[in-house]
C-alpha cells in the first residue's frame, strides 16, 4: 500500500530575519510528495510510517482495541488509572528512577483511556532513540504498580473527580451523558467514582493491561527521522512480547435516550452552562461524511456556523456555541454546548431549538454547502503540519478502518456531497423532538422537564 | 519596511501551509485608566468590518478559502493570525492590512460584541472560583503597574466601553510602525518581500512608535495574602506569585537563571516541589511552579500546590510551610550541578521539539518582539542558558524569592470541607 499526501519534504532551520536587513535566504522548497509506508516488523507488527528527517525527532502514536467502557462496572476508573501509572516505575526502575531517566532523555510518553480504545503517544530525540525505546518498552511490558505511587496517583485522580464535580462544564457533560447512555457503560465516567477508585488494587490495573495490551487490533502511526527497517526492529522491541489477543469483550449496542428532556442542575454561578443533543451517527455509517458536512454548517468550529451567527454574532448571547458528532463504536451522539448569563438562558435555549428545527426542516442552502466544501477541503492540509498531527491523523484513519487511500480521497468524498443529500440527511440526523438539555446554573426562562413527561 | 513595520520569516516547508500573523505592540497594560478591557474589546471588534468588508465577512472569507483565523490579547501585545494554504497567503495579507487602518464598526455591533465579551468574562473568570482568585492575586501583586488589571477588563468598566474609547485606542496604536508581520511556513523571504511591500509597505505611518512607558512598581515592601472562600471549592489550594525580572529588563543572565530556577523548583515530577511535597512528605496531590519572563516590564515566578483530598486549613498550612522550606533551601544552599545540567538539557531539547510546530515558533517570535526582545535575543537564548552557573541560579533565588515581593492566594471551601483546579500558569491571554 502506498498513499501519497501533498506534503513537501523539507530542510529547514530556525531562520528569522527582518526584511529590512535581509539579503539572502537559501532554503529550497521542493514539493516532493511524502509517502505513507506500510511497515511490517520481522515479528509481524504493522505500522504506517511517514519518513521525515528534517527534524531529529521520532513521533509514534498508537491505539489498543478496548477502552474504559470495557472495564467491569465494579472496576470503574481502572483504565484511566492505568494510563496515569505507566510512567511510575517499570522493570528494575522505581518511579523516581524511571522519571529521572525520562527527563534526562527528554522523551515524552503519555497514555489516554478513551471509551473504545487506549491511546499512547511517544516522542523521542533521534540521538536518544535507543535508550528512549528501552524505557518505552519497559513501561508497556513491565509496569510495576508499586503501592506508594499507586496511592499517589489515586489521590490525584480523586482530587480531579472532586474538582470536576464542581466545574460547571464538567457537571453538564457528565450528567448529560448519564442521561443519554443510561444503562450502558458509555454513560459512566472515564475517571470512575471516588468509591470505585478506593476499591481498586494494583492487581486490577494489571488485569487491564492483560485485557488491552495485545497485538490484535493494535494500530500504530509513526512520523519522523527513522527508516522502515529500523522501525520494524523498534516495533518488535516495544510490542513484540505482547499476547496476540487480550480478550476484550465486545460491548452491546447502546440505546441512546430518544425522549426530549430538560435537566436543570442548580448552582450559584452567574452564567448558565448548557449541554444539548440527541442520538447521532456512527463513523461507519455510509452517511457519516454528509453528516459531518451538515454539522459543520450548523455548529462547526469557528465563525460562520448558524449557531454562532444566530446566538453569538447577532445577539451577543454567548462567547462560544458549537456542536459536533460524537461517534462511539457501539452508539453515537450529536452534541452541542453553549453558556450564557442566567437571565438570558431561556432565549438561548429557544434559539438552539429553533435552529435545529430550521435545519431539520429545510436543510442548508446551496451557498452554505459550497462554502463548507471549500473550507473543509482547503483546510485539510492544516491537519498535517506537525509530526504529532500527522501521526494523529494516520492513527485515526487506521482506527476508523478507512484505508490509507483516505488521505488522498477524503476531499473528493466531501466534494461529492450534494444539497439533496443534506436535505434528506438533515431530517434523519437532526431530531429537535428528541433534544435533551442539561443546564448548570440558575437559568431563567426555562423549565425542567423529565423524559417521562416527553 | 520603510514605514517602520518589522517583518519576520520562519521557513518550514514540510506542509504547503502558512501561518500569517500581525502583532501589535499594544496590550491591556497600555490602556487609559478606567478603560480596562479596551485592548481586548478592540481585538473582538476588528472582526466587525472595514470600509470595504462587511461585519463578520473577514472570518467567513478566510474560512471559505480553507483557512482558520483568530486573535489574542495579553497585557503587552495583541495579535491576529490566519493559518491557510500557501497559495491563499496573498488574500489574507490583503484582508489583514485592510483592517490595520480601515476599521469601521456599526453601533449595533459595538453593543452586541460587548455582550459577547461580558459572556467571555463570565466563562473565564466569574464562573470559576480559581479564576476569580487569580484575578485578585494579580490585582494585589502590582501596587502601581497596570499588570494588576485583568486583560479582559473589570466587568463594570467593560460595560462602559464605547465606540469613542475604541476608536481612540485603535487610532493611537494600530499603525505599521507599531506592528510586526510574522509569516511561518512554506515560504521564503524572497517570496514574501513583494507581498509585504504590496500590502503593508504602502500603509503610511503616523510616525515612529512612541516608547511604551507604563507606571512602574515601587520596591516591594510587604508580603500580601488574598483569600477567597466559595462553597464550590472542594479542597483548599495554594498559589503564590513573586514579581521578578522580565527578559527585557533583567540584568544579563538573570532571566535565564530564573527559567532554570523555576524548572528545578517545580517543573514536572522530578522537580524539588513535587518530590518533596507529593512524593516524600505526601502532603500534597500536586505541586509545581512557573516563570513567565516574556513581559515588557515585569516578569513573575509562581509556585502552587494542593493538599490531599479531604484536607482542610491545617493541611493547607503544612503545604505552605513545606513550600517555604523548599524555597529557603534553594536560596541558602543553591542547586546541584546535576540538577542544573538536567534542567539545561531539558530546556534546550524543547527547542528541537519546537521546530516541529510552526504556529508555536511564530508565537515565540511575536511574544519576544512585542516584549522588548530582538530576533538575536531569541536565537542566542540556547547559548545563554548553556552559560548559566549554579551560582547565578542561587543568586536569582535570593534576589527574587523574597516573601515581600509576593502575594499568596488561598482558595478555601466555605464550610470545612475539601480542592480546586490547578491554577493557570503565566499571564493570561484571551482568544476572541
Amino acid at each position: 500500500m502506498r498513499s501519497v499526501i501533498l506534503l513537501p519534504k523539507t530542510v529547514s532551520g530556525l531562520i528569522a530575519l527582518s526584511l529590512i536587513v535581509l539579503s539572502q535566504l537559501s532554503l529550497v522548497s521542493k514539493a516532493e510528495a511524502i509517502e505513507i509506508q506500510d511497515v511490517k516488523s520481522p515479528g509481524g507488527i504493522s505500522a504506517w510510517l511517514v519518513e521525515d528527517s528534517s527534524i531529529p525527532l521520532i513521533t509514534m502514536r498508537f491505539a489498543f482495541q478496548g477502552g474504559w467502557a470495557n472495564e467491569p462496572e465494579a472496576k470503574q476508573g481502572s483504565t484511566h488509572f492505568l494510563a496515569g501509572m505507566l510512567d511510575e516505575g517499570a522493570g528494575e526502575m522505581t518511579s523516581k528512577q524511571f522519571q529521572t531517566r525520562q527527563a534526562e532523555l527528554n522523551m515524552k510518553l503519555s497514555f489516554r483511556a478513551r471509551a473504545d480504545h487506549f491511546y499512547g503517544s511517544f516522542q523521542a530525540l533521534t540521538r536518544h532513540l535507543d535508550d528512549s525505546v528501552d524505557l518505552f518498552a519497559a513501561a508497556l511490558n513491565t509496569p510495576r504498580f508499586d503501592q506508594v505511587p499507586f496511592e499517589r496517583i489515586r489521590n490525584q485522580i480523586i482530587l480531579n473527580i472532586k474538582s470536576n464535580d464542581q466545574d460547571p462544564e464538567r457537571i453538564a457533560s457528565k450528567e448529560w451523558l448519564k442521561l443519554m447512555f443510561a444503562n450502558h457503560p458509555y454513560g459512566r465516567t472515564r475517571r470512575g467514582t471516588q468509591e470505585s477508585l478506593m476499591a481498586l488494587t494494583p492487581e486490577d490495573l494489571r488485569n487491564v493491561t492483560k485485557r488491552l495490551f495485545a497485538r490484535k487490533g493494535l494500530k500504530i502511526a509513526v512520523v519522523g527521522d527513522i527508516k522502515a527497517e529500523q522501525l520494524g526492529k523498534l516495533l518488535d522491541r516495544v510490542f513484540g512480547q505482547l499476547p496476540k489477543d487480550g480478550g476484550v469483550v465486545k460491548l452491546k449496542e447502546a440505546e441512546v435516550m430518544a425522549k426530549p428532556a430538560v435537566q436543570i442542575i442548580d448552582r450559584n454561578i452567574p452564567q448558565s452552562v448548557i449541554q444539548f443533543g440527541h442520538s447521532g451517527i456512527k463513523r461507519d455509517d455510509p452517511e457519516f461524511i454528509p453528516a459531518y458536512v451538515l454539522n459543520f454548517i450548523l455548529g462547526g468550529g469557528g465563525f460562520g456556523s448558524r449557531l454562532t451567527e444566530e446566538i453569538r454574532e447577532k445577539r451577543g448571547l454567548t462567547y462560544s456555541v458549537y456542536s459536533y458528532l460524537s461517534p462511539y463504536d457501539h452508539g453515537a451522539l450529536f452534541v452541542g454546548a453553549a453558556s450564557t448569563q442566567n437571565a438570558r438562558a431561556g432565549e438561548t435555549v429557544n434559539l438552539i431549538r429553533s435552529e435545529l428545527e430550521r435545519m431539520a426542516k429545510d436543510g442548508p442552502t446551496a451557498k452554505e454547502l459550497k462554502d463548507a466544501k471549500t473550507y473543509m477541503t482547503g483546510s485539510y492540509a492544516l491537519r498535517f503540519d506537525t509530526s504529532r498531527k500527522i501521526a494523529g491523523q494516520l492513527l485515526a484513519i487506521q482506527v476508523d478502518n478507512l484505508g490509507a487511500d483516505y488521505v488522498k480521497n477524503r476531499n473528493d468524498l466531501i466534494n461529492a456531497v450534494t444539497l439533496d443529500d443534506l436535505k434528506r440527511l438533515a431530517k434523519r440526523l437532526l431530531k429537535p423532538g428528541e433534544l435533551v438539555m442539561t443546564i448548570v446554573g440558575k437559568p431563567e426562562g426555562v423549565e425542567a422537564k423529565s423524559a417521562e413527561g416527553g | 519596511m520603510d514605514n517602520g513595520m518589522q517583518v519576520v520569516v520562519i521557513p518550514d516547508h514540510r506542509a504547503p501551509v502558512v501561518t500569517h500573523m500581525v502583532w501589535y505592540r499594544v496590550g491591556s497594560a497600555d490602556e487609559p485608566p478606567g478603560e480596562s478591557g479596551v485592548a481586548h474589546y478592540l481585538e473582538h471588534l476588528m472582526f466587525k468590518g472595514t470600509k470595504t468588508i462587511a461585519p463578520g465577512e473577514f472570518s467567513k472569507t478566510v474560512r471559505r478559502n480553507g483557512g482558520q483565523d483568530n486573535a489574542f490579547t495579553s497585557a503587552d501585545y495583541t495579535a491576529y493570525f490566519q493559518r491557510i494554504a500557501k497559495d491563499r497567503l496573498d488574500l489574507v495579507m490583503k484582508l489583514e492590512s485592510d483592517r490595520m487602518t480601515n476599521l469601521q464598526v456599526a453601533q449595533k455591533d459595538i453593543e452586541t460584541e460587548r455582550d459577547v465579551v461580558t459572556e467571555e468574562r463570565r466563562t473565564r473568570i466569574d464562573n470559576s472560583p480559581s479564576g476569580r482568585l487569580m484575578e485578585q492575586v494579580r490585582a494585589a501583586l502590582y501596587v502601581n503597574h497596570p499588570y494588576g488589571d485583568p486583560v479582559i477588563g473589570w466587568m463594570h468598566e467593560i460595560k462602559e466601553l464605547d465606540l469613542e474609547a475604541v476608536q481612540a485606542f485603535y487610532k493611537r496604536f494600530y499603525d505599521p510602525a507599531n506592528a510586526i508581520l510574522i509569516v511561518a511556513g512554506d515560504i521564503t523571504a524572497d517570496e514574501l518581500r513583494p507581498l509585504a511591500e504590496k500590502y503593508y509597505g504602502v500603509i503610511p505611518s503616523a510616525g515612529p512608535a512612541k516608547p511604551r512607558v507604563r507606571p512602574l512598581e515601587p520596591e516591594p515592601q510587604a508580603a500580601r495574602r488574598v483569600t477567597l472562600s466559595d462553597p464550590s471549592v472542594p479542597t483548599p489550594s495554594f498559589r503564590r506569585i513573586y514579581t521578578a525580572a522580565s527578559y527585557s529588563r533583567a540584568e544579563p543572565g538573570e532571566a535565564e537563571a530564573l527559567d532554570l530556577l523555576s524548572h528545578i523548583l517545580g517543573s514536572g515530577t522530578t522537580s524539588r516541589l513535587y518530590q518533596r511535597l507529593v512524593v516524600e512528605e505526601k502532603i500534597a496531590s500536586y505541586a509545581g511552579s512557573w516563570y513567565s519572563g516574556d513581559a515588557l516590564d515585569i516578569g513573575d515566578l509562581g509556585v502552587y500546590a494542593g493538599p490531599q483530598p479531604g484536607s482542610g486549613k491545617a493541611e493547607l498550612a503544612k503545604v505552605e510551610a513545606s513550600i517555604d522550606a523548599v524555597i529557603q533551601d534553594i536560596s541558602e544552599k543553591g542547586v546541584t550541578e546535576e540538577e542544573l545540567a538536567r534542567s539545561k538539557n531539558s530546556l534546550l531539547s524543547a527547542v528541537v521539539y519546537l521546530k516541529d510546530n510552526q504556529m508555536r515558533r511564530a508565537r515565540i517570535y511575536g511574544v519576544a518582539l512585542t516584549t522588548g526582545q530582538t530576533v538575536r535575543d531569541i536565537e542566542e537564548w540556547p547559548s545563554r542558558v548553556e552559560a548559566i552557573t549554579a551560582k547565578q541560579v542561587q543568586e536569582a533565588a535570593q534576589k527574587y524569592l523574597q516573601i515581600r515581593r509576593s502575594v499568596t492566594g488561598l482558595l478555601l471551601p466555605e464550610a470545612p470541607q475539601q480542592r480546586a483546579k490547578a491554577p493557570g500558569a503565566s499571564k493570561d491571554e484571551k482568544k476572541s
